[in-house]
């Protein structure tokens, strides 16, 4: 049963958000739940296309494999499985399984008396996705703006859409979720960092309690957030670089069509200058 | 009535502390050496409280903190002023163009030489006062740990962004044989600096360490984003007293490991957890610097890299080729 020895109290009924008692079980570590029934639908028909269009394509080697977006001609219509339609069906499979994970989460968070701190932080994941692949390619009229699937075909992808408007890096909001994106790993090393110290101390330094963490940031750095403010600050920085990356797309072509360095004339061509 | 709170579980959710507890302020744990230099009188701050600690202060300055600070400062008023004199010392153009304004380092003619101060001299100066602060920093948090009784894990931690710093700014440039490879000090400068290397090198994308940097980028924002969801969501139960729950598990902990081993069939522990956090941070900037050391030193084209060991395909030439720098230009650059 892979089960904890501290487990079997905490696998009761409940919690469920669709079914009743239906799905509530277990399959050895994995809780199932209706959603878990969904996700794998999901994952399995999504992989399946995706090892189709790899076996229909020219090559087996992974790092290039691409399963292309339809090309723009065919707009935000459907298009033949092997000219973008593949990359259709992937796209739906792939947000019916991260949304069908995240409401497995859900249930999970509610059976165990958890908050939902989790699957919000995973839905600002699936945010950025959607906006990738759906939002934006619907404001822009065509699925061929979406990017393809293979490990170098979307590095290409990102890079050509980024020397489309010039110098991505002037994107205000990529500027942001770039900060962000550094900030979450700094101080994802600074916690990490203190709890480790403080729990390998060393030599025959005995095991420091709750309140070191304090004192070592306060004579560091004159503040520290503490135990349950770091949490909070790296959910929050950690969320914020999965929305501003998604705000950062999401503006370049429907909203901004030039190049990013552009964007600032704004700001030499404030009056206040004299 | 409909009570928004209970219907959402809303008061699980700890998002701002609801209740700041004012009590006598911690002076901190006593420190081995150098009581004497905690300066400052700890007081409370209602704006901090609501996402954190509202306790602000005592502050250690010791020697090496000071003459860090120092440093920094001198490294901060000549990028400053060299901006301010680029301008003509002209205050509001100062500000209108901040974001465009840098300290470049000198040009490439220069070599390894050290060039007058209005030609990359300054920029050097700046490097070396700002390499100064930051080692002098990592000397600092080295021993504020030390001071303390606890491990250096986040000094060494630091020791690996401080690597990254110094492959970019020093020892590339060094086995580049220039000064001029290294990052201008400035907003835009700096990032043009990021966008010129990746395409010089035949776009950085197709370097694998800098895959290896972005992945654990990306990795160590998903590991906080799960770690600090599952502390704030067991936080009803304590579940932020890490340290204690460590050596005496409790009821947050095993609720902790076990939501994620219901979601994937495997859970890290309250330790394990902050191993897996620190190495991932560690790695972004560790496997960065490697990329970028290897960067037109070792590798001059990371897109033909690619290429030659099957990782990138071979794109159809769409333009012609062009001689960089191109020949029938030469003119207009002299």
């Amino acid at each position: 049963m892979a089960m904890m020895n501290f487990e079997y109290k905490y696998r009761i009924r409940g919690g469920t958000l669709i079914g009743g008692d239906l799905f509530d079980f277990w399959v050895g570590p994995f809780y199932v739940g209706f959603f878990g029934v969904t996700t794998i639908f999901f994952t399995i028909i999504g992989t399946a296309l995706i090892v189709y269009g790899a076996a229909i394509g020219p090559t087996w080697n992974v790092w290039q494999i691409n399963i292309p977006p339809p090309d723009l001609k065919y707009g935000l219509g459907f298009a033949p499985l092997a000219s973008g339609g593949l990359w259709q069906w992937i796209t739906f499979c792939a947000i019916g399984a991260f949304v069908s994970w995240d409401l497995r989460m859900i249930e999970i968070a509610r059976k165990l008396g958890m908050g939902l701190h989790v699957p919000i932080a995973f839905a600002c994941a699936i945010l950025a996705y959607v906006t990738l692949e759906v939002i934006r390619p619907v404001m822009l009229g065509a699925w061929g703006n979406g990017f393809p699937y293979g490990i170098m075909s979307h590095l290409d992808w990102v890079s050509n859409v980024g020397y489309q408007h010039l110098e991505f890096h002037y994107n205000p909001a990529h500027m942001i979720a770039v900060t962000f994106f550094f900030t979450t790993t700094l101080i994802l090393s600074m916690h990490g960092g203190v709890i480790l110290s403080a729990l390998n101390p060393g030599g025959d330094e005995p095991v420091k309690p709750s309140g070191y963490e304090d004192s070592f940031f306060r004579d560091l750095i004159v503040y520290s957030i503490g135990p349950l403010g770091i949490h909070r600050l790296g959910w929050f920085c950690a969320m914020n670089a999965g929305v501003w990356s998604a705000i950062c797309i999401v503006i370049s072509g429907p909203l901004w069509t030039h190049g990013w360095p552009q964007w600032w004339n704004w700001w030499l061509n404030l009056p206040i200058w004299g | 009535m409909f009570d928004y709170r209970t219907a959402f579980g809303l008061q699980y959710q700890n998002i701002f502390n609801r209740i700041q507890v004012r009590g006598p302020v911690d002076p901190g744990a006593p420190l081995k050496w150098g009581e004497e230099n905690r300066i400052g009188k700890p007081f409370h701050s209602y704006l901090m409280g609501l996402l954190g600690a509202a306790q602000v202060g005592p502050f250690y300055l010791g020697t090496c903190g000071l003459m860090s600070i120092v440093c920094g400062f001198i490294a901060f008023e000549i990028i400053g002023l060299n901006m301010l004199a680029s301008v003509n010392w002209d205050p509001v153009q100062f500000i209108r163009l901040l974001p465009w304004l840098g300290l470049e380092p000198p040009a490439p003619s220069w070599g390894l030489r050290i060039p007058p101060l209005n030609q990359g001299g300054w920029w050097l100066m700046a490097g070396f006062f700002l390499t100064a602060s930051i080692i002098l920093w990592w000397v600092r948090v080295y021993r504020r740990a030390r001071a303390l009784g606890l491990g250096t894990h986040v000094a060494w931690a630091f020791a690996a962004a401080i690597w990254l710093y110094l492959v970019c700014g020093f020892l590339r440039p060094l086995l580049m044989g220039s000064w001029g490879e290294g990052v201008p000090f400035g907003i835009f400068p700096h990032l043009d600096w990021t966008a010129s290397i990746s395409i010089r090198s035949g776009n950085l994308y197709y370097n694998p360490f800098h895959m290896l940097s972005i992945v654990f980028l990306y990795g160590s924002t998903l590991l906080f984003a799960m770690h600090g969801g599952t502390i704030l969501a067991t936080s009803r139960y304590w579940g932020e007293r890490e340290l204690e729950l460590v050596t005496d598990r409790g009821t947050a902990a095993e609720r902790g490991a076990i939501f994620w081993r219901w979601i994937m069939g495997f859970n890290a522990t309250f330790e394990s957890i902050h191993r897996w956090a620190w190495w991932f941070a560690v790695l972004c900037p560790l496997t960065g610097g490697i990329g970028i050391l290897l960067t037109g030193t070792v590798v001059d084209n990371w897109y033909l890299w690619g290429v030659k060991h099957g990782i990138a395909p071979v794109y159809p030439a769409v333009y012609p080729y062009i001689p960089t720098p191109p020949t029938d230009l030469t003119g207009v650059l002299k």
